[in-house]
């Protein structure tokens, strides 16, 4: 964790995020406190249903904490109202989603400039703003392509393109290369930590793949909906009994 | 924003064409129904007015009874007018220019082998000449043959046809039920009036002959009056009740049992009728918009549903619910504005031919045409509106989530 002396651009305070009720209660998220810095690369791991997708969508104000608190530059979003929490997702985040989730039978640019539209900007920046965003994940002249004329690495290069034309502070990708084939995963992640230098961007991603894992500077391992480890990348194997303390395999 | 909203939805709306036809065709429908039912029933009170007035706006008719138009509250009991009272008028009253007696019945005509059910019409020459209806074969009534009551009539064109086809009929006799009565003239032809009625389907005798050899009594059911040029038809009105009142011993405390009634009064009576006969008619037309917003609902409801995901990715990248709300709305409305300019196309087109067989004239009103497009808009949001909710409502994880 980088101590600057800054206050964190994101702090969790033991959050918990409970679904249902009584003896079908699910406790997704049990007391989850972290910060985030800003500027950093950190990734969620975690078995399935640890909680680390439930923590991402905390993060990114797409859920509501059952309790806690969450500071996002200092304001406790677990007190804004949904359009708030729209707004907040406008100015200061953009996503990257494991399928893609790109408009179907609308073009690149269209998509890309989907963030722009709520944003308010005129046409003319819009476009500027849209195929700036393409040329810089590559996609130069596959403005007018839909997605379904692209492929799997192309189109999650269109999201990312998308979730970076707003000029977001934090990034949040949700399994950004599981769809893909080592290759372009590896592709898509030197594409992240590019960008991440060249705009000073703060990535959250949640992934169970190792080898993506690795290019991320910090590591947060869930189980159970709690945080079982968080520290800087460890050199030594991510495996889950490595990442518990106590635990022997 | 709003613009964009529009393009978003007119391109949702093309993405499946057939689809938004099928939805907006109940809206197509109510706004053709109502725009044609409004423009035909416009044209025929136009008709009307038109056609009374043609027998022109100078004219009185005076009947016994209160309501002479409307049903008769006095069951028909009031005391019928005199051939004596025609010709009081016509001496008390100098700003009188004619006053005619009119007596009617239908009767068959009967000529060799043709037959042909027709109205019968009692008077004398001075109505032909105040309503400006020439004869134009053989010639019209002679004083003595007024005077007398002799069986003679003058044929409309009609009838002429009917009996005689192409044959000269002056001169013959026609049979009119058990009356036999020499042919001496035919009318001009006039046309059907505005209530479809044939006006040539009329046989012409002299009143006297009528009243005693077809109705029986020496009764006038109808007095025709034309007032003299550069007198006021309201003023003479006034006076004209004054004269009935005295001639008919009418106390001060009494009600009139007579009605006067000028040619104003006419036409907006049977205006009247026509305009709640379209108004009921319209309202008929009316409920088909209403289906045909439950129709937009639907689909609307079928399309938040179909594109939850998109709605998810929206919310996702900063869309607040009402954004979501309006683009919803505006699709809807979008797409019964669609159905409304398509009916009103098929309604001022359906309105054109239904005025050329009724021949009444085709007036489109934009007004109409206005107020048709606003209540397709009014359709659409208020059909609209639940379904867009529906959709701003989404949780945007769960509809990210969504296959």
């Amino acid at each position: 964790m980088a101590d600057t002396g800054m206050p964190p651009l994101i702090r969790l305070e033991d959050i918990t995020r409970i679904y249902g009720t009584g003896e079908a209660e699910v406790r997704a998220l049990d007391g989850v406190s972290f910060d985030i810095a800003a500027g950093e690369f950190l990734a969620i791991m975690g078995p399935s249903g640890s909680g680390k997708s439930t923590a991402m969508n905390v993060v990114g104000c797409l859920d509501r904490p059952t309790s806690g608190h969450y500071f996002f530059n200092g304001v406790d979003v677990a007190g804004l109202t949904r359009d708030q929490r729209a707004l907040l997702r406008r100015h200061y985040l953009g996503f990257v989603f494991q399928g893609f989730n790109l408009l179907p039978r609308t073009t690149a640019l269209e998509n890309v400039e989907l963030p722009l539209i709520y944003k308010g900007m005129d046409r003319t920046e819009r476009l500027h703003r849209a195929r700036e965003a393409l040329r810089l994940v590559g996609l130069e002249g596959r403005e007018h392509h839909d997605p379904s004329e692209l492929s799997g690495g192309q189109q999650q290069r269109v999201a990312i393109a998308r979730a970076l034309s707003g000029a977001p502070e934090v990034v949040l990708a949700d399994e950004p290369t599981g769809n893909l084939d080592t290759k372009t995963s590896l592709e898509i992640m030197a594409l992240l930590v590019r960008l991440r230098q060249e705009r000073n961007l703060t990535i959250v991603m949640v992934t169970h793949e190792e080898d993506m894992a690795r290019h991320a500077d910090r590591l947060i391992w869930m189980v159970d909906g709690k945080v079982a480890h968080d520290g800087p990348m460890p050199d030594g194997p991510l495996h889950g009994a490595a990442m518990v303390p106590g635990v022997t395999s | 924003m709003i613009w964009e909203a529009l393009k978003l939805a007119v391109k949702a709306i093309f993405r499946n064409t057939l689809r938004s036809f099928l939805t907006v065709l109940g809206i197509v429908i109510g706004v053709a129904a109502v725009i044609a039912m409004v423009t035909v029933g416009q044209g025929s009170s136009d008709r009307v007015t038109a056609d009374v007035e043609s027998l022109g706006t100078n004219v009185l008719i005076v009947q016994p009874g209160k309501d002479a138009m409307g049903p008769r509250r006095d069951g028909g009991q009031a005391r019928p007018f005199g051939l004596k009272d025609v010709e009081t008028i016509l001496t008390e009253m100098p700003e009188v220019e004619t006053a005619a007696p009119i007596g009617s019945r239908t009767l068959t005509a009967v000529f060799g082998n043709e037959n042909h059910a027709t109205q019968v019409l009692g008077t004398d020459n001075r109505y032909l000449r105040a309503t400006d209806w020439p004869v134009v074969m053989g010639r019209g009534f002679t004083e003595s043959e007024e005077r007398s009551g002799k069986a003679v009539c003058i044929l409309g064109e009609t009838v002429r046809t009917e009996l005689f086809g192409f044959a000269d009929p002056v001169g013959e006799t026609i049979r009119l039920g058990t009356l036999s009565c020499d042919v001496i003239g035919v009318l001009e032809a006039k046309g059907a009036s505005s209530f479809g009625s044939d006006q040539d389907e009329i046989v012409v005798m002299p009143i006297r002959a009528f009243q005693r050899r077809v109705a029986g009594n020496t009764n006038v059911s109808m007095i025709f009056v034309a007032v003299r040029d550069g007198f006021s038809t309201d003023d003479v009105k006034l006076e004209m009740e004054f004269l009935l009142r005295e001639m008919r011993r009418i106390g001060p405390e009494e009600e009139d049992d007579f009605s006067v009634m000028d040619m104003k009064q006419l036409a907006s009576m049977l205006t009247g009728i026509n305009n709640v006969l379209t108004g009921l008619l319209s309202a008929v037309a009316a409920v088909s918009l209403l289906v045909g917003g439950i129709g937009i609902m639907n689909i609307m409801l079928v399309s938040v549903t179909e594109r939850t995901r998109e709605i998810g990715i929206r919310l996702a990248v900063g869309a607040q619910g009402g954004q979501v709300l309006m683009q919803f709305l505006v699709e809807a409305v979008v797409l019964s504005l669609l159905g409304g300019v398509l009916g009103s196309i098929l309604g001022l087109a359906l309105a054109a031919v239904g005025a050329q067989m009724l021949s009444v004239p085709f007036t489109p009103d934009p007004l109409v045409v206005l107020m048709a497009f606003a209540f397709s808009a009014l359709v659409g949001v208020v059909f609209g509106f639940f379904p867009a909710r529906r959709a701003a409502r989404l949780d945007p994880i769960e509809a990210l989530r969504h296959q």
